[in-house]
């Protein structure tokens, strides 16, 4: 099967008609004490203005890296490199390039292909093949995908 | 005055106006720009950053500007439709007459969730998967699998009742009706109706399933039905709210629109 490349611009179209939301980059960072305060069942209430504080409250998560139901899946913290262990220069390369993990926390690829993740504001997962379901960690995010994906690759979104 | 009506309701002939104008704006080039414009905003939309489509106050609007901007669409082909809304409260089940053969086609097949009966389906040639999350180019669903239930009327009614539109942080964090509708807080209702279709309706290219456009016309309908129940709660928030659209700021990609504009569908259209 040809796989196309991650220059093939899938959603071309996409940067003319709604361009400018594509260029803002996040600072995750800066806004992380956005996620509120909030019970173990996800009802806790917001604290007023939405800023509880500590900015220390998501945990980061495991980087991983495995074979699930015969694909290659793995993730790591998006600074800390181009691989899971941080060196670099394996398979496709993403975070220099505008693109797919502009504004993204962490890295998370399928087979070497990226998927789009985000991380919520109480500190859940979605990525762009489930987008409208959380998951707890990128593991278990990945893991849902190679489900739903059943054995279909990622195509690589390109958005300006 | 366009009249939106129930999707059951619709006679034989209404239902075939608005499958062959739906296919011909895919056959012209022009379903997918919609496509491009609802993933661009899945993706760019973000809690902690600017955020207009989803996750956010102007998750409503902004849906509302997109639908309207659809049935233009549709109706430069049949200026007769209108879009039907998909009262998942009440057609909860697989064999609904909404995913049959005269209309939106059925569940998928085991095995690939490919769908192969109706106007969409992959065997008719008339609907590529041209933007696409995967390498798949069928439409794909997956009735009832990925969550059992849909939404419940009582679920609904609760939502319904919450009396502020929207809170602090504005985001999927937020107490009150937006974020409560949308899903992202509460009994979940607009992102497990599409878990619950599955395919294409899961991933951020949702609109490629024509699904989506009756899913959130019934969206779009709630929102007014809450306003008529709560005629005192307005639009929040009304002003210098970073990363979100206030009251009176205009929409991305448009630019000529603002949520305030829009709080009056009845300008547009009404429901039946």
């Amino acid at each position: 099967m040809s796989r196309p490349t991650r220059r093939q611009v899938l959603y071309g179209s996409a940067a003319s008609l709604a361009g400018v939301v594509l260029a803002a980059p996040v600072a995750h960072a800066a806004h992380a004490d956005r996620a509120v305060e909030r019970s173990a069942d996800g009802h806790g209430h917001p604290a007023a203005g939405g800023h509880s504080g500590s900015g220390h409250d998501m945990p980061e998560p495991e980087p991983f890296d495995e074979m699930y139901q015969g694909r290659h899946i793995a993730g790591w913290p998006a600074d800390s490199g181009d691989s899971p262990g941080g060196q670099g220069g394996h398979g496709k390369r993403a975070r220099r390039l505008a693109g797919p993990h502009d504004g993204m926390d962490f890295v998370v690829r399928i087979d070497n292909d990226d998927l789009h993740v985000m991380r919520n504001a109480d500190g859940t997962w979605i990525s762009l093949v489930n987008h409208y379901e959380k998951f707890s960690t990128p593991h278990a995010l990945a893991r849902a995908a190679v489900r739903v994906l059943q054995g279909a690759d990622l195509v690589p979104v390109i958005t300006g | 005055m366009a009249v939106r009506k129930n999707q059951a309701n619709l006679t034989a002939t209404e239902k075939r106006n608005f499958v062959d104008a739906v296919l011909e704006l895919k056959r012209a080039g022009r379903y997918d720009e919609f496509i491009s414009t609802h993933n661009a905003f899945i993706i760019g939309d973000t809690d902690d950053g600017e955020r207009t489509g989803h996750r956010s106050p102007s998750f409503l609007p902004w849906h509302r500007r997109f639908l309207l901007q659809f049935e233009q669409a549709l109706q430069s082909i049949t200026p007769s439709v209108t879009l039907p809304y998909w009262d998942w409260t009440v057609d909860r089940s697989p064999r609904s007459s909404l995913w049959a053969d005269d209309f939106l086609g059925g569940d998928g097949r085991s095995g690939d969730g490919r769908v192969t009966s109706g106007p969409f389906a992959f065997s008719g040639g008339r609907w590529p998967m041209n933007l696409r999350v995967d390498g798949r180019t069928f439409l794909r669903r997956s009735l009832g699998t990925a969550v059992r239930e849909l939404p419940t009327r009582a679920e609904v009614d609760r939502v319904l009742a919450m009396d502020v539109y929207d809170a602090p942080p504005w985001n999927s964090a937020s107490d009150g009706f937006r974020n409560n509708i949308e899903g992202w807080r509460g009994p979940n209702l607009h992102n497990r109706v599409h878990v619950w279709v599955g395919g294409q309706m899961t991933t951020g290219a949702s609109p490629n399933d024509p699904v989506f456009w009756l899913h959130h016309c019934f969206i779009d309908k709630l929102w007014a039905d809450w306003q008529k129940l709560h005629p005192t709660s307005g639009y929040l928030p009304t002003g210098d709210t970073p990363d979100v659209v206030d009251l009176h700021d205009t929409m991305k990609p448009w630019n000529d629109v603002t949520p305030a504009d829009l709080l009056d569908h009845t300008k547009f259209y009404t429901y039946a």
